[in-house]
């Protein structure tokens, strides 16, 4: 049985239909990176599988380990094992970073019928998982994502990442406003975080994340659906030719 | 006096003139003065919307009638307040308890008082004409032309008359518990503290009282800081459903001064804290903040006068409300600087967070400014739970009222993390999150 499986997806924003029959099927243990336009509709994927509310899906399904993911609040949908890493991840004033992070993975691990976390057991963990993303001690102690830079929010989404030990990962642009050093710490979290008993998704509107998070299938995006599907070469050959071709197609088709 | 005198009419005035007529008498002290307030008070009549100062909180609907002055605490009503006095415990402060509106003794602390504290019984100052009360001339004229502080000079009854000496550091925050009459009676009290110049203070009053008692409840202080104090000043409001509470302070404040102050309203059916803080002093520091959390039909006013008549001092205030259901709440805030009050820094701030779409918040900002140099500001805004905000908790496993709770905590926590005293943060922190708790 696939991870996920996506059939026929078609959601609407606003009226306005934004995945027009995409279809996607991810193996655990792979990573697969989406790559498309800007409009291609890469974020409302993100978003579907995370359950932003505003997003409706008009027709399709969406199966996680079998299971119907489209029917769970956003909430179950975690505690069963999707995880967004937000391309713009938001800032909680008045939250601190340590409570945020406990209250997360306690309310999974409930949700789970798991044992909640002791504080001891807890900090121990973080400090474990933050040294390797190089977030020290005092980004745990500061409101969530305030005053963060654009590369230290992306670490605290991939220190979440860690802890959180999703089943599905999906990254929504995590390159975006990332310097070459930030991109590589970033990118050997993720690397990390790579394993057979779990997927990933990458999406990204440029090659270069990919020289670092290196994916084994690689789709375009055109449209609403995906034109194309291959190897980690595809990127390359889209870095080299771009995306009008896939643009003209689409525009073809619809 | 060309004031035209009408005829009141509803059955609360109705009702204030008889109880007003009944225990004068008896009341302690200064009967010219309560004959004043009161005359002052029947001209006018209760308050209405048509009255710009109390035009979000009509007192005259609001207030339906005019409950009888309680009785002195039975044992019954001494039991009950000793099961109520948990925030004291907690900060180790100094309590004096109150039940009814009167000083118990045996529950109050008032052994071994620090060398520059003195503590005394309103009432008992009253009788005697104590001399500390000769001071407080500008709660009397504030009485002359606002209702709750007129009825609160006609009818003032016991509360605590506090001296700080110059230079004195009391370690021990003073905590005034109030505790209201457990049935439909009135309490009217009046307390004072003047802190002498250098000396170091922090005052909370915490006011508790049963659900079903529709008791009225009014209270003024009258707080007279010198130069170079540091005074913190907390009110936690935590009333009954179904009491009324009026309340006034008056702070004149000198200069170098430090001076906090917080409210903090969880309780109560319909509450009016007004509050009127003169910058007599210059290069004083204040902050004037406030968080309520309020629910069912719950309305809460903050009324704030701030006066600069001095240059060069700082005013925060920050006013945050939650409103669930079909709760109110009303901030009104002024700021006056006078002509000579020159690098004033004056900033202003309402933040409202309605749950409900029934729930209402009114803001009122005024600025009068007769200075040059000055900053002042003024901001307002009412808005939902962010929804991005909650997705992206809710994206984390966090389920929607844990992750509404994480926010709603967030947001109060902005106001109340401008109090020092970390033990009393702590516990008010506390406090928010037991309202969550009793959240549906």
């Amino acid at each position: 049985m696939p991870l996920l499986e996506v059939k026929n997806l078609h959601v609407s924003v606003d009226s306005k239909e934004i995945l027009r029959g995409l279809d996607l099927t991810v193996n655990a243990g792979e990573v697969h990176a989406i790559m498309g336009p800007n409009g291609s509709g890469k974020s409302t994927l993100s978003y579907v599988l995370a359950g932003k509310p505003d997003y409706q899906v008009t027709q399709g399904e969406v199966r996680l380990d079998g299971e119907d993911l489209l029917s769970l609040p956003p909430d179950e949908r975690a505690a069963k094992g999707v995880f967004l890493a937000f391309q713009y991840p938001m800032e909680i004033p008045g939250v601190a970073t340590m409570t945020f992070l406990r209250t997360a993975l306690n309310a999974q691990r409930k949700k789970r019928g798991e044992a909640e976390l002791s504080t001891p057991d807890f900090i121990k963990l973080v400090r474990a998982k933050a040294a390797s993303l190089s977030i020290n001690q005092d980004m745990l102690r500061r409101p969530v994502n305030v005053g963060f830079s654009g590369g230290e929010k992306k670490r605290n989404e991939v220190l979440q990442m860690a802890l959180l030990e999703p089943r599905l990962a999906v990254l929504d642009e995590t390159d975006s406003g990332l310097d070459i050093d930030a991109l590589k710490i970033v990118a050997d979290g993720v690397n990390s975080l790579r394993s057979p008993d779990r997927a990933m998704i990458v999406i990204t509107h440029y090659q270069r994340l990919l020289d670092y998070i290196v994916p084994d299938v690689v789709h375009v995006l055109s449209a609403g659906r995906v034109v194309r599907t291959g190897g980690k070469e595809l990127a390359l050959e889209l870095e080299a030719q771009g995306y009008a071709q896939y643009q003209e197609e689409a525009a073809a088709a619809s | 006096m060309n004031a035209e005198i009408k005829l009141m009419k509803t059955a609360a005035e109705l009702g204030l003139a008889e109880v007003f007529a009944r225990a004068k008498a008896a009341l302690p002290g200064l009967a010219a003065e309560r004959n004043a307030a009161f005359e002052s008070f029947a001209a006018t009549g209760l308050p209405h919307r048509r009255i710009e100062d109390w035009k979000y909180t009509d007192l005259r609907a609001l207030m339906r009638d005019a409950k009888p002055l309680a009785a002195p605490p039975a044992e019954a009503d001494v039991t009950r307040a000793k099961g109520l006095s948990g925030l004291a415990k907690e900060l180790e402060a100094r309590q004096l308890v109150f039940v009814n509106g009167m000083l118990v003794r045996e529950l109050s602390d008032l052994e071994k008082l620090e060398p520059g504290l003195s503590i005394r019984s309103m009432s008992d100052a009253l009788r005697e004409g104590d001399p500390l009360i000769a001071g407080h001339q500008t709660i009397m004229a504030v009485a002359r032309d606002n209702t709750a502080a007129a009825l609160n000079t006609a009818l003032m009854g016991d509360g605590a008359l506090i001296h700080v000496a110059a230079g004195a550091v009391i370690e021990r925050p003073l905590h005034l518990t109030i505790i209201a009459p457990n049935e439909g009676a009135a309490v009217y009290m009046r307390s004072g503290m003047t802190v002498e110049k250098g000396a170091r203070v922090m005052l909370i009053e915490s006011h508790r009282g049963e659900n079903g008692a529709d008791y009225q409840f009014n209270g003024a202080l009258a707080l007279q800081i010198a130069d170079e104090a540091h005074v913190d000043h907390v009110k936690v409001i935590r009333e009954g459903a179904d009491a009324l509470h009026l309340s006034t302070l008056v702070a004149e404040i000198g200069a170098r001064v430090r001076f906090n102050n917080f409210t903090f309203t969880t309780g109560g059916k319909v509450v009016r804290n007004q509050m009127f803080v003169t910058f007599k002093g210059a290069d004083t520091v204040a902050a004037v903040r406030g968080a309520s959390l309020l629910r069912g039909r719950q309305h809460v006013d903050h009324t704030l006068v701030v006066d600069h008549v001095a240059p060069g001092c700082q005013s925060r205030d920050l006013f945050k409300a939650v409103l669930d259901d079909h709760a109110r709440s009303v901030f009104q805030g002024k700021i006056t600087v006078r002509q000579a009050a020159q690098r004033t820094d004056g900033r202003m701030m309402t933040r409202a967070l309605l749950l409900s779409e029934h729930a209402e918040a009114d803001n009122k900002p005024e600025l009068e400014i007769f200075a040059d140099n000055v900053q002042c500001g003024h901001g307002a805004t009412t808005g939902a739970l962010d929804e991005d905000l909650l997705f992206y908790l809710l994206a984390r496993g966090i389920p929607r009222n844990q992750a509404e709770a994480l926010l709603i905590e967030s947001f109060s926590g902005e106001a109340i993390d401008g109090i020092e005293h970390a033990g009393l943060r702590d516990a008010l922190m506390q406090r928010v999150g037991k309202w969550l708790g009793e959240r549906a």
